[in-house]
């Protein structure tokens, strides 16, 4: 468990380049803290992060991170002070409110089934796992009692009410419904019987009254009390004047009722108490319902209505009646989705009136507070959740700027190198500092919106699991658009491709495909401007795409090629025109590509084969043809990792030279990949026995399924990560007999170029250049090593740079949630433990068993980004450096340069002590020079 | 060494009969008589002399190289294999040297160049030194790796080869 306050280096002059940005995910719960005190708002949310947000401005005030493995099944703020938690697994987690720190913790079971929390009217915290009822005291996390109300078989859907000294629980057991009453001090428990036996759809638990919905479509209500519980049965139809096809009862709790809503969409609240049920009022059209609080006595609860796109309706029912009290029309960004959740929280007015506040959390992730009809503040919780990332250069600078601001930046320029100057003679005051790093941070020319000459500025696109876009700015990590594709559903794979970059049309504005899956589980596109985030086009795909492949073909109007494999291995081509149609014709028997099916353990490859009539659908569809399987033994290899390299790599040169001169050629065969398999886990925990486990390496070329290499690790456990890069791979295992990660490498090297000598070189007469096909066998050569890791390994990266000639940095991303830049150098396979001088030379350091990570080598410096999931490298425009963005819970952006920035001087450069430098050598060069010729002159006339 | 070009101020030089100019003839004598034998045979001396000496000239010149070769060698060895500043420029005046000296060939064998003095010879030994010169910078030049001789040298910026297939996939689990 990770606590996150404190230093963030990103505000300390030398990390200048780097942003980190802190978010907490989609909000599942919520408890206002209003009483007294700083007004804040507890939530929990589907990233197992328990957080203190500022009511007014929605800032953290703290959070924790806790395992993402065990989502949060229940928070609760117990004798105002604590926030409680429950954890999948059982641990019971008390922070304390004002700063978050951990009180408490208990761990009352360890089974990950789902349970509920409440917060007996005893302030003791009440856990109902499955028909176990656990009582624990919320001063120290004490257990009070537990009543197992079903002998170990379990209780689904469950709903508990309290009344009085009583504890009510209802649950199905099997297909029938249980219902309890339990001693709320003493945990001694009734089982209750019905009159006739039950078999409800949907039931509540409402301040001792039972209703439930049963298949009939009548409601059954009955009075918790005595052995046996009265059923009365009316007619749904009959109550609510109108025929009823299907209806369900809403676990949102009512004290003394209970939400029911209707397939017409409609809501009623209906009240239950001795002599029935009847209906207190009826909201027409779909409502989103909130939690109830408890007001003057009496309950209150809001409903969310949808008006239009843009508006929402926040209206509050309260009072015995549950009339309307409160009514207010709010403008939300229409940009969001729907409402998922609304949590209500009532508060008095300067005029002593009563005001309400709402917390929405909408479709998109995104969590706002509305109040006084309208949005006081709203995060972007969808960027917790970021799964694929593109990058998009921005506009060219327009050519006409205005003199103004030609001057206005000259002034500001020159201004901000005087203070610099002072800075560096250590003359600047205090207040001349302060100003300098406001300077320093809110330079207006990071966040500007046109391309920079170093190509640092960018967007970074982000697709997020919401089905929402983010464009950020480099500069300063702002949102410059997001959009929200409701169509797009959350449950499938969701991926980016750049569908049109324009190289020769710089005007126009690049444009992304986005790839998912529509809520009826089949395909859908959806392409959008990089630039803006306008939608330009979406299409609902009549099959489920099961991968997708960026062709390196481009139409006239630059878009990209691309082809879509359905499930049945059929190839679908977009953009659907003519002339991609005959563009691809030409280059349809080049056209391959894998499926690696793990389940399976297996990999087939295919080539495509012949266009198709399409019939009704339309668009352009080809078959394509298995050519190749390979297959590996399941018993003892399952897949653990694949890995290509990067389309978009750039590789300077296909020469590696030696520090002796000789020259050795990189295997540049993009349709390689890497494949690691490992002994399949026995599912005991600790049943690993180091002397059985084994990780197989493979290089495989994906064209003609030719195995190239094949190295086997003994003791070796996954995960696996690896990295591919030009001719290497680095992958990542954890070795079960010596207790450590261990990082190989394997680097490929063509020896079937070696032995020309320099004669026929001069003369061109060996032309390595030619293009390359796997069907031409080459004489390979792989070389290999492996060293000791000494942190855990959540995923890793590798630098990429604008032309491929500086040297590698490898970005791992550590379970401490940081990334650490590794120099490639670090894992040669030609490390020895005694280099020659020659290899001296070249820079080839001398072996040692373990990489070693330096302080300076932590990209995020002192920062964490919480759940790190992914590292993203793009290529600066200047070919030093590398812009790395790291992804998971946080986002992070930084600026690495793995062989330094040899091309460029530092931001920070004083240039106006460089000039002030030269004009003083110039003023000296003079005046000694006048000097002299007066002494040369004197010494002539003696 | 300077004999002929640089005439010292209390040299007299008996073998011509100017300086005693001055002083009258002593009775009897008759200039004419004695000088004629005594200045053919004193001409042919001295023009026998200076043939040879620029003969022995010449071939001091051309063997001055093997001098500085031993010179040169010691500094190469003692510059390393390296390349840095000093190296650098030892080798690049080891290999400037030889050439401006080649360069400069008929200006160096001029002032001893007549009819009856060889310097075919001088200048060929001459040449074969500077040569030899040259190469011992050349040698260095190589052992500093500064000559195209291997293949890393003619491929080192070779570009990635152009891929004729493509190919694309997925883990689906």
């Amino acid at each position: 468990m990770l606590s996150s306050k404190g230093w963030d280096p990103c505000l300390e002059t030398s990390f200048l380049h780097c942003r980190h940005q802190e978010y907490i995910g989609k909000v599942t719960h919520a408890v206002f803290q209003t009483a007294s005190g700083k007004k804040r708002v507890i939530v929990a949310t589907e990233k197992s992060v328990v957080a203190s947000l500022n009511l007014r401005s929605g800032e953290i005030f703290w959070r924790q991170v806790l395992e993402e493995s065990e989502p949060i099944d229940g928070l609760q703020v117990a004798l105002g002070k604590y926030a409680v938690s429950l954890s999948r697994g059982g641990s019971l987690r008390s922070f304390h409110l004002p700063d978050g720190s951990l009180i408490w913790e208990t761990s009352l079971y360890t089974s990950p089934s789902p349970a509920q929390l409440f917060l007996l009217p005893s302030d003791d915290l009440l856990v109902l796992k499955q028909g176990i009822v656990y009582v624990v005291s919320s001063a120290d996390g004490r257990l009070l009692w537990t009543a197992d109300l079903l002998d170990e078989s379990r209780l689904a859907q469950t709903s508990l009410s309290f009344e009085g000294k009583n504890i009510y629980v209802a649950g199905f057991s099997g297909s029938s419904i249980a219902l309890f009453r339990i001693d709320a001090s003493t945990g001694a428990f009734t089982t209750l019987k019905t009159t006739e036996p039950l078999n409800p759809s949907s039931f509540v638990l409402s301040s001792g009254v039972f209703a439930a919905l049963d298949t009939q479509g009548d409601i059954v209500t009955g009075l918790m009390e005595g052995e046996v519980v009265e059923l009365q049965k009316t007619s749904l139809a009959t109550l609510l004047d109108s025929p009823v096809s299907s209806a369900q009862l809403l676990p949102d709790k009512i004290p003394g009722g209970c939400v029911l809503s209707t397939d017409g969409g409609s809501i009623f609240v209906l009240g239950l108490d001795k002599k029935g049920v009847e209906v207190l009022q009826q909201i027409q059209g779909p409502a989103v319902v909130s939690n109830s609080i408890v007001l003057d006595g009496t309950f209150a609860q809001s409903f969310l209505q949808r008006v239009n796109s843009k508006e929402i309706r926040v209206r509050v029912l309260s009072g015995k009646e549950w009339i309307e009290t409160a009514e207010e029309t709010v403008e939300v960004d229409p940009n969001k989705g729907g409402v998922q959740k609304v949590f209500m929280n009532a508060y008095i007015k300067t005029d002593r009136s009563r005001g309400f506040r709402v917390l929405i959390v909408g479709q998109d992730h995104s969590l706002a507070l509305l109040q006084q009809g309208k949005v006081v503040w709203s995060r972007e919780e969808a960027l917790a959740s970021v799964v694929d990332t593109l990058t998009a250069e921005l506009p060219l600078e327009k050519a006409g700027v205005s003199v103004a601001e030609v001057e206005h930046d000259l002034y500001e320029w020159l201004k901000g190198h005087v203070l610099r100057l002072k800075s560096t003679l250590m003359l600047a005051t205090a207040e001349e500092q302060t100003a300098l790093q406001a300077l320093r941070l809110n330079n207006a020319d990071k966040t500007k919106m046109t391309r920079d000459h170093n190509g640092f500025r960018k967007l970074i696109v982000v697709l997020t699991s919401s089905g929402k876009l983010f464009a950020l700015h480099t500069g300063n990590g702002g949102i410059v658009w997001s959009r929200f594709i409701p169509e797009l559903s959350t449950k499938g794979s969701l991926k980016l491709y750049p569908w049109r970059i324009p190289h020769k049309h710089v005007d126009e504005n690049p444009v992304a495909l986005v790839l998912g899956s529509s809520h009826d589980g089949t395909g859908f596109a959806a392409w959008v401007d990089m630039l803006t985030g306008s939608v330009q086009e979406t299409l609902a795909l009549p099959y489920s795409v099961k991968l997708a492949l960026a062709l390196p073909l481009v139409d006239s109007s630059e878009r990209r090629l691309h082809l879509l494999i359905d499930d049945q291995n059929k190839a679908h081509l977009y953009p659907t025109s003519d002339e991609s149609l005959s563009l691809f014709e030409k280059y349809m028997q080049n056209v391959y590509f894998y499926i690696a099916d793990k389940g399976a353990g297996q990999i087939e490859g295919y080539n495509i084969k012949s266009q198709i009539d399409s019939g009704e659908e339309g668009g352009l569809v080809f078959l394509s043809q298995k050519i190749w399987s390979v297959l590996f033994p399941k018993d003892s290899e399952t897949i653990a990792a694949i890995t290509t390299r990067r389309a978009d790599e750039m590789v300077h040169t296909q020469a590696k030279v030696l520090g002796n001169r000789d020259v050795w050629y990189k295997y540049l065969n993009k349709n390689m990949v890497f494949v690691a398999t490992v002994t399949p886990q026995d599912s005991r925990v600790g049943a690993a026995n180091p002397e059985e486990t084994w990780l197989v390496a493979y290089l495989i070329d994906s064209v003609t399924g030719q195995i190239l290499h094949r190295v086997s690790h003994a003791h070796a456990q996954g995960p696996v990560h690896a990295v591919f890069s030009e001719n290497w791979v680095v992958y990542c295992y954890f070795n079960v007999r010596n207790h450590r990660h261990e990082m190989s490498v394997l680097e490929v090297y063509d020896k079937s170029a070696d032995g020309k000598d320099v004669l026929q070189l001069m003369l061109g007469r060996y032309n390595a250049s030619v293009p390359f096909s796997s069907f031409s066998p080459r004489n390979l050569e792989v070389k290999g090593q492996s060293y000791f890791f000494p942190s855990t390994v959540r995923t890793m990266s590798v630098t990429f740079t604008a032309r491929g000639i500086t040297g590698k940095q490898i970005l791992v991303g550590t379970i401490g949630n940081q990334v650490i830049a590794l120099d490639k150098r670090f894992l040669d396979p030609r490390r020895s433990a005694d280099p020659t001088p020659m290899e001296r030379e070249e820079g080839v350091i001398p072996l040692s068993e373990g990489l070693p990570v330096f302080p300076q080598s932590y990209l995020t410096h002192a920062a964490r980004v919480e759940e790190l999931r992914g590292i993203i490298s793009v290529p600066a425009r200047l070919e030093s450096t590398c812009l790395v963005f790291a992804y998971g819970i946080d986002l992070f952006f930084t600026r690495t340069a793995p062989s330094r920035t040899y091309d460029s001087l530092t931001e920070d450069f004083s240039y106006a002590l460089l000039l002030i430098t030269i004009v003083v050598l110039v003023v000296a060069i003079a005046v000694s020079m006048v000097l002299s010729q007066r002494k040369e002159l004197r010494e002539k006339w003696k | 060494m300077e004999r002929g070009s640089k005439a010292r101020k209390w040299a007299i030089d008996f073998g011509d009969g100017a300086s005693s100019r001055e002083v009258a003839d002593p009775p009897g004598y008759s200039r004419g008589a004695s000088s004629e034998i005594e200045d053919a045979s004193a001409a042919r001396q001295k023009e026998k002399v200076e043939a040879s000496w620029k003969q022995q000239k010449a071939w001091e010149i051309a063997q001055a190289p093997f001098r500085n070769l031993f010179m040169m060698g010691f500094m190469m060895w003692m510059a390393g294999n390296t390349v840095h500043l000093f190296s650098i420029g030892i080798t690049f005046s080891a290999l400037w040297q030889p050439i401006s000296a080649l360069q400069g060939i008929g200006k160096v064998f001029e002032p001893y160049k007549d009819a009856r003095t060889d310097v075919l010879m001088p200048k060929l030994l001459f040449i074969a030194m500077n040569l030899v010169a040259l190469g011992m910078g050349l040698w260095k030049l190589n052992s500093l790796g500064l000559l195209p001789t291997h293949a890393s040298d003619w491929v080192s910026s070779l570009p990635p080869p152009q891929m004729v297939e493509f190919s694309g996939g997925v883990l689906s689990s």
